[in-house]
């Protein structure tokens, strides 16, 4: 770790024991903090979404905030009145069922060209993503829909602050998900495989490992990613067919400040746009909390573009 | 035959076509959809000067487009005060400000033109910042801050209300020049919209064939290489991209004008993604494939609304489809048939 990467760790230390010093104090301030971290856990695992497949592809994937769209759809379809299955097997069925989507796409898409140009691709991400979000609309019918909570919408008071359950699903079920990619990554086979094709897909591919299977895998798991989110945040929210496009810019905004390229940046990019969304929301002005993480974003591009936990690019004549 | 000359007689042929349209065609409804193919053709052709020639991509040009869709309609709207009523919401706006601005906007009222010139010449001084500082980022980090830029402008449209009337939008009065009202959807307003296109086609021909298209090629190509032969790579970067911002300003006042009115709705993030999605369609540094992207694309959906809802989903397929079989976009699907022809026609490979 060089000195600049270990100056930024510092200052979030820093930072991160000076907000819990102030939640401790501050009522309203605690509140505000646990909802950022809530819509922050959500920007996180979107992120990651990106961040994945832009390592495999250096492609950034447009589609990934309808993934979360989807999977939100799909649950709460499943949920109704017409299936009535219980929370867990529909949010379960709507995970997979964008997964194999997401794959779906990769194989009909990535998968068959030969020489692919990177603007080219993200431009068919972006005729992916219309493509879903039309889909969506017509078997919608362009209406929102909700969704009950996991466990109930019974209060929880914590300190001074009153949340609801869901709140600590979000955050838990985010927690459990960078843990287990945690562990993927630098435990498997498959996982060490992707890192070697993030790093160099010509030597992984001198070294056995198949590329275009890992591009595939990688495209599965950002699906599930977002299917993940977008099943978690809907009780808090609610689910239409437009309910990708914030998501999905605001991860990508969370991608880029962590560093585009490395995980632990998605999350801590992810949890920063979050926290300062809702505090600027809370003390600020609400109408213009939207435009906040891009503003951020603007300004961190222009101080360090490589982000809080990027590489600096070099380059080469 | 040189691509110079070859763009010269495209040209013409396009103002014959464009000149005789309406006495054949005497249908609103397709004149309608011409006249607005002739306004994205301004904003693709723009955007494609950045992007195909330069090699810089811009997701934020829509926020363009609305600066002079809402410049025009600031400056010329008598209905109500906007601009005043706008200054005046904030605290400590002196007096005087106001009533000059009340004033000054009375005056453009009167001269539209200089309204749209005037939102022009200040969309290009904006674009001139954007472009200073974001220009000198690359690939993802330029595509981002772009992004970024067209969606705070995006919230800003909605959120200034006072001044553009946010997501209800305001009504725009038609346009007016020496004294004569130009109906938004009559023909002389066609022609308008189809004088300024060509003008500015040909001017995009002429800048891609001079010293500074050449610039912009070597800068796509290799900046590194570009900027040891002596090419200022920013200076020409930033150029470019103040042209492109003024021809998207062009573009939103003959909008604003032709659909009477102007509403948040039209400038965000969606309408930057079509207008690159247009440009890649219909071919990266081609002037004509610009034209032609947009022909497809803006008449596509038009066509689709008898399907019911469906229309999003065959556009995003339609989309991936022309990508997928033709990386160059539609104009690489006719140079090849043109190849074809030719081979055939000669029997032997050219």
């Amino acid at each position: 770790m060089n000195r600049d990467r270990l100056i930024m760790l510092i200052a979030g230390i820093v930072l991160a024991g000076a907000f819990a010093v102030l939640a401790l104090l501050n009522d309203k301030f605690l509140q505000l903090l646990l909802a950022g971290l809530t819509n922050g856990s959500i920007y996180a695992l979107i992120a990651i979404g990106f961040t994945i497949i832009y390592n495999a592809t250096d492609v950034i994937n447009f589609a990934q905030g309808e993934f979360a769209m989807m999977g939100a759809l799909l649950a709460v379809a499943l949920v109704g009145p017409s299936v009535g299955l219980p929370i867990w097997l529909a949010a379960i069925l709507a995970v997979a069922a964008v997964t194999i989507i997401s794959g779906l796409f990769e194989m009909s898409t990535f998968h068959l060209i030969k020489t692919p140009s990177v603007i080219n691709m993200i431009i068919i991400t972006i005729g992916a993503s219309i493509l879903f979000k039309g889909v969506a609309m017509k078997l919608s019918h362009k209406q929102d829909f909700p969704m009950k909570a996991f466990s109930g919408n019974e209060p929880i008071q914590l300190g001074s602050a009153t949340i609801t359950p869901q709140y600590l699903w979000v955050i838990g079920v985010t927690l459990v998900a960078v843990i287990i990619l945690h562990e993927f990554y630098s435990r498997t086979v498959t996982g060490k495989a992707l890192r070697a094709c993030a790093h160099n897909p010509n030597a992984s591919l001198l070294m056995g490992i198949s590329v275009r299977r890992m591009v595939l895998f990688t495209f599965a798991l950002s699906g599930a990613l977002g299917a993940i989110a977008g099943v978690v945040i809907t009780p808090i929210y609610i689910a239409n067919y437009l309910m990708g496009k914030y998501i999905g810019l605001k991860g990508f905004c969370a991608a880029i400040l962590g560093g585009i390229g490395s995980i632990y940046g998605a999350v801590v990019g992810g949890l920063a746009i979050g926290v300062l969304e809702a505090l600027f929301a809370g003390y600020l002005s609400s109408g213009y909390k939207d435009a906040l993480a891009f503003v951020v974003l603007l300004l961190v591009l222009f101080v360090r573009p490589q982000g809080f936990l990027g590489e600096p690019e070099q380059e080469r004549a | 035959m040189s691509s110079l000359k070859r763009d010269y007689i495209l040209l013409a042929l396009l103002g014959l076509l464009v000149l005789t349209l309406p006495s054949w065609l005497d249908d609103p409804f397709y004149l309608d959809v011409i006249g607005k193919i002739g306004i994205f053709a301004i904003l693709a052709l723009g955007l494609n000067l950045v992007m195909g020639y330069a090699g810089q991509i811009s997701l934020g040009h829509a926020a363009f487009f609305g600066m002079g869709a809402y410049g025009s309609m600031v400056l010329t709207i008598t209905a109500e005060s906007r601009l005043q009523d706008w200054l005046s919401s904030f605290k400590y706006m002196p007096e005087f400000l106001v009533s000059r601005a009340g004033a000054f906007q009375a005056f453009t009222a009167e001269h539209m033109v200089l309204a749209a010139l005037l939102a022009a010449v200040f969309t290009g001084f904006v674009a001139l910042l954007v472009g200073i500082s974001t220009l000198r980022l690359k690939g993802h980090y330029l595509a981002m801050a772009t992004l970024g830029f067209g969606i705070i402008l995006e919230i800003v449209f909605k959120e200034e209300f006072e001044l553009t009337g946010g997501t209800s939008g305001s009504s725009v009065p038609p346009f007016e020049l020496f004294g004569k009202k130009f109906s938004p959807l009559g023909n002389e307003y066609f022609y308008l919209v189809w004088a300024v296109a060509l003008v500015l086609f040909l001017f995009a021909i002429h800048l891609v064939h001079s010293r500074i298209g050449r610039a912009l090629r070597a800068v796509r190509d290799d900046d590194l290489a570009a900027a040891a032969s002596g090419v200022p790579v920013m200076k020409t970067k930033v150029i470019i991209f103040t042209v492109s911002a003024v021809y998207a300003s062009l573009a939103g006042s003959l909008y604003a004008y032709m659909q009477s009115h102007v509403s948040a709705s039209s400038f965000g993030f969606m309408e930057s993604v079509s207008l690159v999605v247009m440009v890649v369609v219909g071919g990266m540094g081609s002037i004509w494939g610009s034209l032609l992207g947009v022909a497809v694309l803006y008449s596509l959906p038009q066509f689709l609304t008898e399907l019911e809802d469906m229309e999003m989903a065959v556009f995003g397929l339609v989309l991936i489809v022309v990508l997928m079989v033709s990386p160059k976009g539609l104009a690489g699907i006719i140079d090849r048939g043109c190849q074809a022809l030719i081979r055939a026609f000669k029997g032997k490979p050219v």
